[in-house]
């Protein structure tokens, strides 16, 4: 099927000069994207499969054996983990929340014409560009109890945003809006500049307040955009690790996949971490799920 | 409702001047037409009455007021786009909704359900209410966007070709019910349009328009009888008035290589002897044996009850015509003469009626 549409090698080209066909070159680019994919996500995906059926350590040298689902049975009824599952629900509220309020806002101001847009877009953007881990450090610095800006600036004397349990994930949460907002700004300012003026107009003609013509045309016609912004920062959110990681230390902000990380290579206790690593994929996929299918029908309207 | 005046606005885009200098009123209650060839900035002065395009110069005027201060939705005008600009997403009856639901008016459900109903009774499209308006035809949907605007009681209606993309029957309908709309709305109506026989049976008034000036402005009996300049007379009117150069002379045109000789009358009668044009429609032409001028047929275009010949007369080509009962075949030879009375006499080099003063 794929050979029907590709084009012929064109006869003059080099390549052809050098006794290679179309096919050839096609696969030339195709394979090592499909062994590298194979190698290193296909493979481990289903390996770890395997291994989440067993009480396998890497740290030990142990026979491996076989323990059906006992390790999902241990998971789903521990207590903790499900305060961790907890914790992650927060955090994925309140983070993807404010992203998409700041993000949306952002965008909603930034859709106009004035001096400097584009300059202020992209500085605007530079948060998403970072790296977490630097992120993390940095905001870590802003939140110092001593001399730290955000204390300074709020007159908070030396309030500890990340050593204070009740508070602690709600900085972090913030760090990621901070980080993340950009992008949700980014699809929105690309669904804004897709409503046609001449919407705005005809609304104007029809007598129709601001609020009204931003709820009426304004939103319907950038929702599909806001939808994928939304399952794109929900399943980022569900699986933060680095920012959490680096920024506190505290019970209260760790997440599932510091959970995981920690059963795997604190506890080494790898096969109830595979168990884990499979709840948490099949978690992700089944909210994306619910959304994508929200989105086809936004769509459809 | 609310007369409308226009005071020497001019509307710039860049360098193009789209509307230069215009001045135009119209009376509360008066069905004008605003007519004219592509480009000539119909558009444009109605997107400057409704408050989208700010005047570069000049100011508009509604019911006694300045309004170049006021907002879109502050002006109280209904405006039909020429590419309908419905809302996507929403039914027909939400499309046709959306303006009674603006806080300033507050209707209550049944006053707005009477509303469309009307409208879509009018406008033959009642068995499209629930229909999403993306899978509606061109001429539905723009029939649509006069639904939008004739559910309102605005100051004024403004219409930009609205009925472009209907085939002739639903055209004509829709004509008179527009027409007979606006008699008991008794409403402002300024409706654009490049279709001449549109304006024709439209039009209290009619405003011919020719790259953003007013070229004349009158009743539709005063455009087609006495234009006032070449465009007009060959704007208005199908087939188009003919045009042959000639030359004044005694109170006589003599034109064609002397083969064509008529008496003009009222001012051209006066006027300084010299070149001009002289212009006379095609069904002020008699055909017949007895006539002065002799032609060959060129070519017959069958029109039904008529059909429009066209005269070979030297160089010059003229259109006339005739009843379908005239045989009439090509390459043969016939006779004609004009209408003394009828011709026109316009100025060589600046194309103004002197006959019509
Ligand atoms: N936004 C704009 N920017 C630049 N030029 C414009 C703009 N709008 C209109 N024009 C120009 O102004 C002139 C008048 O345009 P307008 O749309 O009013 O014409 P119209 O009479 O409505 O024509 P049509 O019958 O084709 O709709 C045109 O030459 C057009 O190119
Ligand atoms: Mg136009």
């Amino acid at each position: 099927m794929a050979t029907a549409v590709m084009n012929r090698l064109d006869p003059r080209s080099r390549a052809a000069a050098r006794g290679w066909s179309d096919l050839t070159i096609r696969n030339v680019f195709i394979i090592p994207t499909i062994v590298f994919l194979i190698v290193f996500n296909i493979f481990p995906l289903i390996y770890s499969l395997g291994y989440s059926f067993t009480d396998f350590s890497a740290a030990s040298n142990e026979p491996v054996q076989f323990v059906g689902l006992q390790n999902y049975r241990d998971l789903l009824t521990d207590e903790n983990i499900w305060s961790n599952f907890v914790i992650t629900a927060k955090y994925v509220i309140v983070s993807v929340a404010g992203q998409m309020l700041v993000g949306f806002g952002l965008a909603l101001l930034l859709n106009r014409s004035f001096a400097f847009k584009g300059l202020v877009t992209t500085l605007l953007l530079l948060p998403m560009m970072m790296s977490a881990a630097v992120v993390g450090l940095f905001w870590r610095l802003l939140y110092s109890p001593s001399w730290g800006p955000i204390n300074y600036i709020f007159g908070l004397g030396d309030f500890a945003w990340l050593s204070d349990p009740d508070t602690a994930l709600y900085a972090v949460a913030i760090t990621d809006i901070w980080m993340w907002a950009p992008f949700v700004m980014l699809l929105s300012l690309a669904g804004l500049s897709a409503v046609p003026k001449h919407l705005y107009e005809a609304a104007a003609i029809d007598r129709a307040g601001s609020w009204y013509t931003f709820t009426r045309i304004t939103l319907p016609l950038v929702s599909p955009l806001l939808m994928i912004a939304l399952i794109f920062r929900t399943m980022e959110a569900f699986k933060t690790f680095d920012i959490a990681y680096i920024m506190s230390t505290q019970p209260t902000t760790e997440l599932i996949s510091i959970r995981l990380y920690k059963q795997a290579f604190q506890q080494w206790d790898t096969g109830k971490s595979c168990a884990l690593a499979y709840i948490v994929l099949i978690m992700v996929l089944a909210i994306t799920n619910m959304y994508v299918k929200y989105l086809n029908r936004a769509k459809e309207r | 409702m609310a007369n409308v005046r226009l005071d020497k606005v001019t509307k710039q885009f860049g360098a193009h001047t789209a509307v230069r200098d215009l001045s135009l009123d119209i009376a509360d209650g008066e069905f004008f037409v605003l007519l004219g060839p592509t480009g000539a900035g119909k558009t444009t002065i109605l997107r400057l009455i409704a408050g989208l395009d700010k005047p570069t110069a000049g100011r508009i005027v509604l019911g006694g007021e300045d309004m170049s201060d006021w907002t879109v939705a502050q002006r109280d005008v209904a405006l039909v786009f020429q590419y309908y600009s419905l809302y996507p997403r929403y039914t027909v009856r939400q499309n046709l909704e959306f303006p009674l639901k603006s806080k300033v008016h507050s209707y209550s459900r049944a006053e707005i359900d009477e509303r469309i109903e009307r409208a879509s009774k009018i406008l033959r499209i009642s068995h499209l209410l629930e229909r999403k308006t993306d899978r509606l035809s061109g001429g539905e949907m723009q029939r649509v966007a006069i639904g939008r605007a004739i559910v309102r009681e605005p100051r004024v209606f403004l219409m930009d070709e609205p009925l472009s993309n209907l085939d002739a029957k639903l055209r004509e309908a829709l004509r008179a019910e527009l027409k007979d709309l606006q008699m008991k709305l008794g409403g402002t109506f300024l409706f654009v349009t490049h279709d001449q026989i549109e304006a024709m049976s439209m039009g209290d008034k009619v405003g011919v328009l020719n790259d953003g000036q007013i070229a004349q402005v009158g009743t539709p009996q005063e455009i087609y009888n006495r234009p006032r300049d070449t465009f007009v007379a060959t704007f208005v009117g199908s087939p188009a008035m003919n045009l042959v150069p000639g030359d004044l002379a005694g109170g006589k045109v003599t034109a064609i290589d002397g083969k064509l000789v008529v008496p003009v009358n009222g001012h051209a009668g006066s006027a300084q002897a010299g070149g001009v044009t002289l212009g006379f429609r095609s069904e002020d032409i008699r055909v017949g044996p007895d006539e002065a001028t002799e032609a060959v047929v060129h070519d017959v275009e069958n029109h039904g009850v008529e059909q429009i010949v066209t005269l070979r007369i030297g160089g010059h080509l003229v259109k006339a015509t005739v009843p379908a009962n005239v045989p009439v075949t090509v390459e043969s030879k016939v006779r004609f003469g004009v209408d003394a009375a009828k011709v026109h006499c316009f100025d060589a080099k600046t194309g103004v009626n002197l006959t019509a003063g």
